[in-house]
């Protein structure tokens, strides 16, 4: 396993699997934020200091194998060039917070690049699980597994009033990020998805658009995550987030049901076009790229197109990052270059469904 | 529904924002979002770092008292950031700090946290059998108290025993982490 192996496929090991409710939901992540106790926080602490934590994780942990998670990648984000840390942004396997905090910041990646553990980065270690579907529980307690690994070498910040005691304290208490990945092209289509997002909001959810810059929710996927980390268990806030997002299946499904019924020509047509798009056009920009493969996931998970896989909607929304296309290309590409690679990998890989 | 700051792009973020206990609604998109302050962008979308800093600010009438002054110029004694600088960067430099600032963090944490401020989830694994031993071993001194006050003295020797069997544990979970 080598960086190599995450560089070249734009689809994570972990991502062929189909999990539960896979036709909306496409990951469930859990992150949780640690700190070492007597370690000033990274974004403070000597550089002297932040090695020592760096080499201790690279001693204690890589290469090593955990339970089902094999041969821990460790990678020093200072060794990448500017698009192999690209591309490991775009695949989420570290945040971009990562790549510009690189003085001794690291990364541990699992060979299916399920697990990743991110080391100095806004705090000493923040670790991150993906799963496909909705399974928040299983990541979770996954994610506490691996957090028990981690514990048996270090002592964490940990107070017995405040919790994990961590960098921003919009995060102490359980340090727990969990959010879950959907694609609700329904919901966008009917224009329900706005008048959700308040009512979402006010159980202390935050959506959001992962693809795109500012404020575009590309191919329809939308982020939802927690945003308070204090006072409630972990169990709790998994169980608050996952009733919501149930209810939003729900809507997403009953509103697919309607465009079917009433308009299921204007739907098949709308399907078929962007398939069109996406086999035949020569140059593509990405925001009418992410919109046709949303239609076309669409399309597969409504029966309409069939023999093609559903992956392909989370391969090609990475596939068609610029930093992927320029990993791709291996040169700097202008925003035209770019557009004509996007649209051939994509015909490229639509033929291979063939 | 549209950006509230733009007027252009839909709004893809929402926020409830609480200033002097009155709740606004705060609904734009990522661009203004990140113009206005109101999120810490690309950083980590949620990071609500702006919107944390700006809720350092409420109570302005208290910067102007001796006491706050006093706060204000409290400094951690492991990393050496001061309360200024806390309130400046909107995050922590060390565990110390949590400590250090104490006084002055549980308002803010109500805000960000819905009115929060206790933790009630995980615990440490190895912090945790020491922690939840000492608790154990504490209430069961004043338990001891207690009945050695209402001289009920055969109830009181059997806590006085499960006292010493807790003591002899951690003094050997002790001695185990020296190893
Ligand atoms: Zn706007
Ligand atoms: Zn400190």
């Amino acid at each position: 396993m080598t960086l190599e192996h995450f560089m070249n496929n734009a689809i994570s090991p972990w991502m062929r699997e189909e999990g539960p409710d896979s036709d909306i939901v496409l990951s469930s992540r859990i992150r949780l934020a640690r700190n070492i106790a007597d370690i000033p926080y990274p974004l403070f602490a000597e550089d002297e200091k932040l090695a020592e934590v760096q080499s201790l994780f690279q001693q204690e942990y890589a290469n090593k194998s955990f339970q089902e998670y094999s041969d821990f990648q460790f990678i020093l984000v200072r060794d990448l060039s500017s698009v192999e840390k690209r591309v490991l942004v775009e695949k989420h396997l570290i945040s971009p917070h990562l790549t510009k905090h690189t003085n001794e910041s690291a990364a541990m990646i699992s060979g299916n690049e399920q697990v990743s553990i991110m080391i100095n980065e806004e705090d000493h270690l923040r670790i991150q699980l993906y799963f496909p579907g909705l399974q928040l529980r299983h990541a979770l307690e996954k994610a506490f597994v691996i957090d028990d690994w981690l514990e048996e070498k270090v002592n964490y910040a940990f107070d017995e009033t405040k919790g994990y005691l961590t960098t921003c304290p919009t995060n102490v208490g359980t340090g727990m990020r969990a959010s879950v990945m959907m694609h609700l092209p329904a919901l966008v289509l009917t224009r329900q998805i706005n008048r959700m997002m308040p009512a979402i909001n006010q159980l202390g959810l935050v959506v959001r658009g992962i693809y795109g810059e500012g404020s575009e929710a590309l191919g329809n996927i939308f982020q939802i995550s927690n945003q308070i980390t204090l006072g409630k268990s972990e169990e709790d806030i998994v169980e608050d987030l996952e009733s919501v997002v149930n209810q939003l299946i729900e809507h997403e499904r009953n509103a697919r049901d309607v465009i079917m019924k009433e308009s299921p020509i204007a739907l098949e047509d709308r399907i078929y076009r962007s398939y069109g798009v996406l086999a035949y056009s020569r140059v593509i920009e990405s925001k009418e790229a992410s919109n046709c493969i949303s239609n076309v996931r669409l399309g597969i998970d409504l029966g309409i197109i069939k023999d093609t896989s559903r992956n392909i909607l989370n391969e090609l929304m990475v596939l068609i990052q610029p930093g992927f296309l320029q990993h791709y290309a291996k040169k700097t590409l202008t925003p035209l270059e770019r557009d004509v690679l996007r649209a051939s990998l994509i015909r490229e890989r639509l033929q291979l469904e063939k | 529904m549209e950006c509230q700051e733009c007027h252009e792009r839909p709004a893809t973020l929402h926020f409830t924002q609480v200033i002097n206990g009155k709740k606004t609604e705060i609904r734009v998109c990522e661009v203004c979002a990140k113009e206005k302050g109101y999120v810490n962008y690309p950083e980590e979308g949620y990071s609500l770092h702006n919107l944390l800093t700006g809720l350092f600010n409420f109570d302005t009438t208290k910067m102007e008292s001796p006491a706050f002054q006093q706060v204000k110029d409290l400094q951690c004694p492991q990393c050496g950031m001061t309360f200024s600088q806390f309130k400046e960067a909107g995050k922590f430099g060390c565990a110390t700090c949590y400590d250090t600032f104490s006084d002055r963090l549980d308002p803010i944490l109500r805000r960000v946290h819905a009115g929060n401020t206790k933790h009630s989830g995980k615990i440490p694994k190895r912090a945790g059998d020491d922690l939840q031993m000492k608790r154990r071993l504490q209430s069961f001194k004043e338990q001891l108290q207690q009945l050695i006050e209402k001289e009920a003295f055969e109830e009181a020797a059997e806590v006085r025993d499960k006292i010493k069997a807790l003591e002899a544990r951690l003094r050997d979970l002790e001695a185990g982490d020296n190893s």
